[in-house]
């Protein structure tokens, strides 16, 4: 097991690495693609095979393809690569860089003082997962279902695109701009008029 | 000290870091997406390091609770990403401003 960890652990760490230091869209994305299946390497290892190919399937599958229609959809290219290296110059991301490193100095430091002991890995088979998740957790399964229904939900309305509406009616007010514009005069017909003229 | 529980929680925050320094520096919406998953995925690996030290499964439920939350999110916000560009016509974080004073 500690071989395949560290192995994979180094390969994780230098691709996220890649990951925020590409300039071009797709690059970081399959960096990404990569740290995510190193991270289901270290799941494998830690003994957690079903979280292992859920990583996989989730992550690097559905994911990655989720960003990569964005990148396609927005056309992003070599133009936004080159403002990106525009963008990250090195006074911009030393301060931030420094400032989390001290961070990260801290976490380790906490993390190595304390007692050490050699931790046995056994491996916790889907099965035990299940009757977990469907016993105990059921609630917090059903709430997930919500809040999975309340993103297709947002994501729908939030992605779709507004025509201007055509009827005379609906553009009034339906923007700032258009609420500004003087509405055009429209003569008024009223019942009795129509049944006058016929 | 090789095989200790220490081990996993150090990669795990080192990921967590390396997705802190990319939502800091980037300007570009994608990109500071792209790092906000790799915190997600980096909290989801502590959970699973708990989870195999104590072998509790536990641990794997989080992080199934982790993933559903993650490509929830994820999904409202590249819809968000999508309607800013056609919106704005540009991918950087600064120009959003109109709630601003």
């Amino acid at each position: 097991m500690s071989t395949l960890f560290y192995i994979s652990s180094i390969v994780a760490i230098a691709s996220t690495i890649m990951v925020i230091t590409r300039y071009h869209p797709v690059h970081a994305l399959l960096y990404l693609a990569v740290s995510f299946l190193s991270v289901g390497m270290i799941f494998l290892s830690l003994g957690a095979p079903f979280v292992a190919a859920l990583e996989i399937i989730v992550y690097a599958g559905a994911i990655i393809v989720l960003f990569i229609f964005v990148v396609m959809m927005l056309n992003l290219g070599q133009e936004t690569a080159q403002q990106e290296k525009e963008w990250l110059k090195p006074k911009v991301w030393v301060v931030p860089s420094a400032l989390v490193l001290v961070l990260l100095a801290e976490m380790l430091l906490l993390l190595f003082t304390g007692s050490q002991q050699v931790m046995q890995v056994s491996q916790v088979d889907p099965r035990k997962v299940a009757l977990s998740l469907y016993g105990e957790y059921i609630i917090a399964v059903e709430l997930i279902g919500f809040l999975l229904m309340a993103g297709i939900v947002g994501a729908a309305h939030i992605g779709k695109h507004r025509k201007p509406s055509l009827h005379r009616f609906l553009q009034n007010g339906d923007t700032e701009k258009e609420k500004a514009m003087p509405v055009r005069e429209q003569e008024v017909i009223s019942n009795e008029q129509t049944v006058l003229h016929d | 000290m090789t095989d200790s529980a220490n081990m996993v929680l150090m990669v795990a925050t080192v990921l967590f870091a390396l997705g802190l320094v990319g939502v800091l520096t980037r300007k570009n919406v994608v990109f500071m997406l792209i790092s906000v998953e790799v915190m997600l995925n980096a909290a989801g690996m502590a959970f699973i390091a708990a989870g195999s030290k104590w072998q509790q499964p536990d641990g794997q439920v989080m992080f199934l609770f982790i993933l559903a939350m993650a490509a929830a999110e994820v999904s409202v916000g590249l819809a968000l990403v999508l309607q800013i560009y056609h919106q704005h016509k540009t991918m950087d974080v600064e120009d959003l401003k109109e709630l601003k004073d």
